[in-house]
């Protein structure tokens, strides 16, 4: 199960990464959401699968049951998740005004801030 | 569960990030009351400011100090461990804040105040305030994160197209950055089953190295991407001249510095191992980053692009101490981040006084400026001077360390690597030196516009009004004379460099200062 989950979390990374090599910025954040969701998908095999035991203390005792599922990852995850989207929501309206204001949303055509030819250096002093 | 009762002053090490916490939630409430929320940011500072330079203090004397949230015994919690590296930082952070935001009251349209400017700026503070001094791993990503989306914020107010086009592309790079850090954090909690920085380091030797050597490779890419250096550093240039000066100079003073205070605690504390692995990367990244980010500055006509080029110079010379790892040369970084903090916010804050008294943004249509306005023209010149190593300013002393690091590591039996290293930190700071004077030269020395023919006087120059000299002028210039100062009085600045040098690379203080391993809460 494990070695599924990671080799899961290997396609996804590998397809985030074949996204984000795109110029077309709908396709980046597109790329950045499954890196988002194949990282979770790490942290969440790294505090290992399979167990089904809930991670709650019985009455009476100090630790939990053997066995016991790892709630840590799921709230390292919860966490990311929360900041991913918060982010990808930012970045999809930031893409979007983008669209309207400079008519555009492929990277090699938004050249505002760092203009194509720019000018050479001062050639005095 | 854990016992003992904190001590009060310990409380301090949460203040810096909760006062702006909360300062934030209280200014964005108020978004209606514009002079109310300029002073009562002020005053969220002034007070933060004042507990960083009381924590500082008792961790000078005491050695550090760590809380653990929600009184769990450590490594459970989420631990804030503040050492001599991260309390000295997050008071330079504080006080420059402090000083921006003074000057960002000129700099600011009005209606970029009523969306909410000042409880962003918090916001930033809050996540730098806090990347400095959390003693987790996770946490350092969640104020990553906040620092972040403050950011964000920040870069886009007022929508300018240049705007929005710098934080796409500021913002998709570093959401990449911060989500590769995620990630070594998943590998490392799998492989250590802890992300508490005190217990990393005692966990971190006896798990298998090359697993972690590539923990640390991905560590150093999420790093080195924010802290912009070569060859990650493409987002820099391309977004921190867009914003007004005031919102570049808090960017350009505080976010890459926490990149390459990251880079220094894991590298340097957490994984001193692997940074032996790494350290050919190390040093292929710091002399690239040392020699290209001059290069680009002295090719470049946009006045804050070229700033930002040195910035990126800085930047190398900080990884070159992390690529040296001994005392001299961690000595050399800790202390450069310092000097960065405070002379390229000021550099930055001057280059928004020459925009806004020519009206121009491109260095070859500046000229002249010193018969206009003496004063920034001193101010800029002694900056320049301490960005490229000059005595008696600031930027000498972290140069020196570091070119006595390198000696260091070469003299016993010929390192080239070192050799390198500390020729490169010479290199960089000739070569900032011509792009600085170069810049000084054509704003202030020439008689007008760029051309052949041309030299005529430049008729549109603008002398700043009693207020931009009061709220831009006065700021800058006292950045400037504490530039000036630590560098004709160095031995604090050294004494904390010293201390620094020697907090990260016997870690044992920090561990038990944490709690964890047996040592003493």
């Amino acid at each position: 199960m494990d070695h599924l989950v990671a080799l899961l979390a290997g396609i996804f990374l590998t397809a985030a990464i074949y996204l984000l090599l795109s110029r077309s910025l709908i396709r980046m954040l597109l790329g950045l959401v499954l890196l988002g969701n194949g990282v979770n998908l790490v942290i969440l095999v790294s505090g290992r699968l399979g167990r089904i035991v809930p991670p709650i203390v019985p009455e009476g005792a100090k630790v939990p049951m053997a066995g016991a599922a790892n709630p840590l990852p799921q709230a390292l995850i919860l966490t990311a998740i929360v900041i991913g989207f918060a982010m990808f929501a930012f970045l999809l309206v930031l893409a979007y005004r983008a669209y309207q204001s400079l008519d555009a949303d492929d990277t090699d055509k938004m050249r505002v801030a760092e203009p194509r030819n720019a000018p050479k250096p001062p050639m005095s002093y | 569960m854990q016992d003992m009762a904190i001590h009060p002053v310990d409380w301090l090490v949460i203040l810096p990030v909760v006062l702006p916490l909360l300062g934030a939630a209280l200014l964005l409430m108020l978004r209606e009351a514009k002079e109310a929320q300029y002073w009562m940011a002020l005053g969220t500072v002034a007070v933060l400011l004042l507990g960083d330079i009381a924590l500082a203090t008792r961790i000078a004397e005491q050695g550090p100090v760590s809380m653990t949230m929600g009184n769990w015994l450590p490594p459970f919690g989420i631990s804030f461990t503040a050492d001599l590296v991260g309390a000295v930082f997050a008071l330079a952070a504080a006080g420059v804040t402090l000083l921006v935001l003074v000057y960002l009251r000129l700099d600011m349209p009005d209606r970029a105040r009523r969306d909410g400017v000042y409880p962003l700026v918090l916001l930033l503070l809050a996540g730098v305030s806090g990347s400095f001094l959390t003693g987790d791993l996770f946490n350092l990503y969640v104020w990553f994160e906040v620092m972040l989306i403050a950011s964000l914020g920040l870069m886009v107010l007022g929508g300018r197209n240049s705007q929005l086009d710098a934080t796409v592309k500021y913002g998709f790079l570093n959401f990449f950055a911060t989500t590769i850090f995620l990630l070594s954090l998943g590998l490392t909690y799998g492989t250590l089953g802890t992300l508490n920085m005190a217990d990393i380091v005692a966990k971190a030797p006896a798990a298998d190295p090359a697993v972690m050597a590539s923990i640390a490779a991905l560590l150093l890419l999420a790093f080195g991407m924010k802290a912009a250096a070569f060859p990650v550093n493409a987002w820099l240039p391309a977004s921190y001249h867009a914003p007004p000066a005031a919102v570049s100079a808090l960017m350009a003073g505080l976010l890459t510095k926490v990149g390459v205070y990251a880079l220094l605690r894991a590298m340097t504390m957490l994984l001193p191992a692997s940074r032996e692995v790494l350290e050919p990367v190390l040093v292929v990244v710091a002399l690239g980053t040392l020699i290209l980010g001059p290069l680009g500055a002295i090719a470049e006509t946009n006045l804050r692009r070229a700033l930002g080029f040195l910035v990126i110079g800085g930047i190398g010379a900080t990884v070159t101490g992390i690529a040296l790892n001994n005392e001299a040369g961690l000595a050399g970084a800790a202390t450069y981040v310092l000097h960065a903090m405070l002379t390229i916010t000021g550099l930055y804050l001057v280059a928004g006084l020459i925009e806004a008294m020519t009206g121009e943004t491109d260095t070859r249509r500046m000229g002249g400026l010193y018969a206009a306005a003496s004063l920034p023209s001193v101010l800029f010149f002694v900056l320049m001077l301490a960005v490229a190593g000059v005595p008696p300013f600031l930027g000498f002393w972290p140069k020196l360390l570091l070119v006595e690091g390198g000696i260091a590591g070469w003299a016993p039996n010929w390192d080239g690597w070192a050799l390198a290293l500390w020729v490169g930190v010479l290199v960089n700071a000739l070569l900032t030196l011509i792009a600085g004077s170069r810049l000084w030269g054509h704003i202030f020395w020439r008689a007008g516009h760029e051309s052949a023919e041309n030299e005529a006087p430049n008729p549109d120059l603008r002398r700043l009004d009693r207020r931009a000299t009061w709220l831009g002028l006065a700021p800058t210039a006292v950045l400037t004379l504490a530039v000036f100062l630590l560098g004709v009085w160095p031995e604090p600045l050294l004494g904390f460099g010293k201390q620094a040098a020697a907090g990260l690379l016997q870690s044992a203080d920090y561990v038990a200062a944490t709690g964890v391993a047996g040592g003493e809460p």
